[in-house]
């Protein structure tokens, strides 16, 4: 399957008005969400950056039918309004869109009681790898040595792999996207749109207030956390797994942009630049995350081209 | 229609299949886990055709069924305790979004340490949240309410969440004749579900994104409006419900032997059946007692509690919850309703963790504070202790107990 941007309905999603910073990958994930998915879409939304994008009501600068929820309830939300669709005899895609901290720290148990119950809904995280809305605040997805307002010297602890969690539940459909690559995202959206289950897609998307870059390099920053191999893309569908194609070459460690590159475009990695041995950390988690990416291939991957078949069938 | 023996919670369960609920969530607590499971085996055997989610935690089966009503079906779930208070963030959620919905909660006290026993501490720690708050005496009561529930919910005058109320164990694991409605009859006296919105790609709607600060104030505003247009809904479905069914509680309070009474016992729940036979035993002794159980504590029913205090010497209000550092609940509303009256009053905290108040205590109760107002002509006692009868007997013994914490 091929995604052609330009083909795809491009309705005003986001629209003037929305409370966005500028540079924000938030709505450029949106936007790329109802590109792929249309309009029979309702959208979960917990406590975050984008409860507050949606701007002032009765109006909101998302075109999106939105239920806001608290923080820790978006995959359970979601689970309900899916069921209620079902019974009503409607097929409707219920997508959560939460932040990181929605996803993989105060989220997490509703997410994971979610993804067990295999509810046929499609969870995005966008990760921004911090509280952005509360103020730059760490999360369990800060990526080690960041600055955050409450890690004032860099954070101690790698990024927790929320995928990898849950690739480990057994869910149907697992991805990595970023929004430096939209059609990749878009192709990831249309695929899982076509499997019936709890689907979880985890879209990078670098935040220029909290990390600290110019607002005009977002799709850059998002394209180089790729092609450093700090953010593989992946897909694993029903116990298959390969590299998305735009990622393979970075399979392979002379093929990647030195980290330093990625890292110095941004003022949260600033007081470590020139510290060897803390780049030295940062490259080291790249070794263990494609280690990781290489044991799930072997894992995930049966002879005789199953997973080519799995893949081109959706 | 045919009478059967129910508990409590299959009451609450044989409601919500005669309502024709479409999404269920729960996760289990005691004692509310009966619920559950009769809603499980229901739908499974085709009985009740729902959907259930089986969530990881409450926080979540709120969050779920709050989910499927905001896309437009009919939802119900029950919890109790430590699980309620688990939930109190979507409590106060649903209710400001005006969603109607309806959870059964089997009162019980709140741990440390654990105790799985019948207090009313849980539902009324939710008393500011936007719920309807309603307390059954007994299992037909749970019966009629909860189906009653969805009516008031979803009536366009309220718009507003109903939370049941039936005492843990007392009434949840006790079984009891329930006449059990025919279908027909729920289908008539609940019409098709209504609700102000539903989140869907047709309506497009977004709820819940920031609001101005007055457009907020406004929606409280009206939440409470709400509650109070809700009183006469109670009042009306009480009434219709008795027209078909022949039951008729009176709602939003129901009042025993009042009219010739010189005192009020105020009170709510299932202990109200023991204060109604001390209520008997003292009209033995010329002590002249009626028994104003509430069956609503939100909206809370002032005008009634007004109208059947009128001319009385003293309200005594038996609480089976205390804020702490403050007073029974009841009792605070209480005095708030007759603030002027110069009535006497008395707040009595009882039953608390689950430890039993017989007929006897509360005889004891009402004859001290009928003998005080006697003497002394005017009382106002906000905050009174019925301790257990062993330390009550033997004040010693609360000194040797103390021991452990001080």
């Amino acid at each position: 399957m091929v995604v052609n941007i330009r083909k795809l309905p491009d309705k005003p999603y986001i629209m003037p008005g929305n409370a966005a910073c500028p540079g924000c990958p938030e709505t450029m994930g949106l936007r790329y969400v109802k590109m792929a998915l249309g309009d029979n879409v309702v959208l979960v939304i917990p406590a975050g950056c984008s409860s507050v994008i949606q701007g002032i009501a009765p109006r909101s600068g998302i075109n999106f039918p939105i239920l806001n929820i608290v923080f820790a309830a978006a995959a359970s939300a979601a689970s309900g309004m899916k069921a209620a669709f079902e019974q009503q005899g409607k097929d409707v895609h219920v997508v959560v869109w939460a932040g990181d901290g929605g996803t993989g720290d105060i989220g997490f148990q509703a997410l994971s009681g979610a993804a067990e119950r295999d509810e046929d809904i499609i969870y995005i995280c966008v990760d921004n790898e911090a509280y952005m809305n509360t103020g730059i605040q760490r999360s369990s997805l800060t990526p080690y040595g960041a600055w955050t307002t409450t890690t004032w010297t860099g954070k101690k602890e790698h990024k927790k792999n929320v995928p990898a969690i849950l690739i480990s539940h057994g869910v149907k459909y697992v991805a990595t996207a970023s929004v430096g690559y939209p059609a990749d995202f878009i192709e990831k959206l249309q695929r899982a749109s076509k499997i019936r289950g709890f689907r979880y897609i985890h879209l990078l998307a670098p935040c220029p207030i909290g990390w600290r870059f110019d607002p005009g390099l977002t799709a850059k920053v998002a394209q180089l956390a790729v092609q450093t191999g700090l953010f593989p893309l992946y897909e694993y569908i029903n116990g298959v797994f390969r590299l998305s194609p735009i990622a393979r070459r970075y399979k392979d460690p002379k093929k990647r942009v030195p980290v330093t590159e990625y890292l110095k475009l941004q003022g949260r990695y600033k007081h470590l630049l020139n510290k060897p041995e803390e780049i030295r950390k940062i490259e080291e988690y790249i070794e263990n995350t494609w280690r990781l990416i290489e044991a799930l291939e072997k894992t995930f991957t049966e002879e005789g081209g199953r997973g080519e078949q799995v893949f081109r069938a959706l | 229609m045919p009478v059967m023996g129910l508990t409590g919670n299959y009451a609450v369960a044989h409601a919500v299949r005669l309502s024709r609920v479409e999404v269920v969530s729960a996760y289990p607590i005691t004692p509310q886990t009966t619920i559950v499971e009769k809603l499980s085996e229901m739908i499974e055997k085709g009985e009740l055709n729902a959907r259930i989610i089986r969530v990881e935690s409450e926080h979540s089966a709120l969050a779920a069924v709050y989910g499927a009503a905001s896309a437009g079906s009919r939802a119900f779930t029950a919890t109790s305790s430590h699980g309620l208070l688990y939930m109190h963030e979507v409590v106060w959620w649903a209710a400001g979004s005006r969603v109607p919905l309806v959870m059964a909660v089997v009162t019980r006290a709140i741990g440390p340490p654990w105790n799985i026993h019948v207090d009313h501490q849980d539902i009324m720690d939710q008393r500011d949240t936007g719920w309807i708050i309603s307390m059954a005496q007994e299992n037909q009561e749970v019966l009629d309410l909860t189906i009653q529930a969805f009516r008031i919910s979803e009536d366009p005058r309220v718009y507003l969440p109903m939370i049941v109320g039936l005492d843990g164990f007392i009434l949840s694991h006790t079984r009891a004749p329930v006449d059990v409605p025919e279908q027909e009859l729920v289908d008539e006296f609940l019409p098709p579900r209504r609700q102000p919105y539903v989140i869907s790609p047709e309506t497009n709607l977004v709820m819940g994104n920031i609001a101005p600060d007055d457009v907020h104030f406004l929606m409280r505003y009206s939440m409470a409006e709400a509650m109070e247009a809700a009183k006469r809904v109670i009042e009306e479905v009480d009434r219709e419900w008795g027209k078909l069914t022949g039951r008729s509680y009176g709602g939003l309070v129901e009042c025993y032997r009042c009219e010739d009474a010189d005192y009020l016992a105020v009170i709510t729940g299932s202990w109200s059946g023991d204060a109604k036979v001390a209520v008997d035993k003292l009209r033995e002794e010329g002590i002249r007692y009626g028994v104003l159980r509430l069956r609503f504590i939100r909206p809370w029913p002032a005008e009634k509690i007004a109208v059947h205090a009128e001319g009385k010497k003293g309200v005594l209000v038996f609480d089976r919850a205390i804020s702490m550092g403050g007073y029974g609940p009841l009792f605070s509303d209480v005095s708030a309703t007759l603030y002027g009256s110069r009535i006497s009053l008395e707040g009595v905290i009882a039953g608390l963790t689950g430890v039993d108040v017989k007929p006897r205590d509360f005889a004891e109760a009402m004859r001290r504070f009928a003998s005080e107002v006697d003497e002394k002509g005017f009382v106002y006692k906000p905050r009174e202790w019925l301790l257990p009868r062993k330390y009550r007997e033997n004040p010693e013994k609360i000194r040797e107990v103390a021991r452990i914490w001080s």
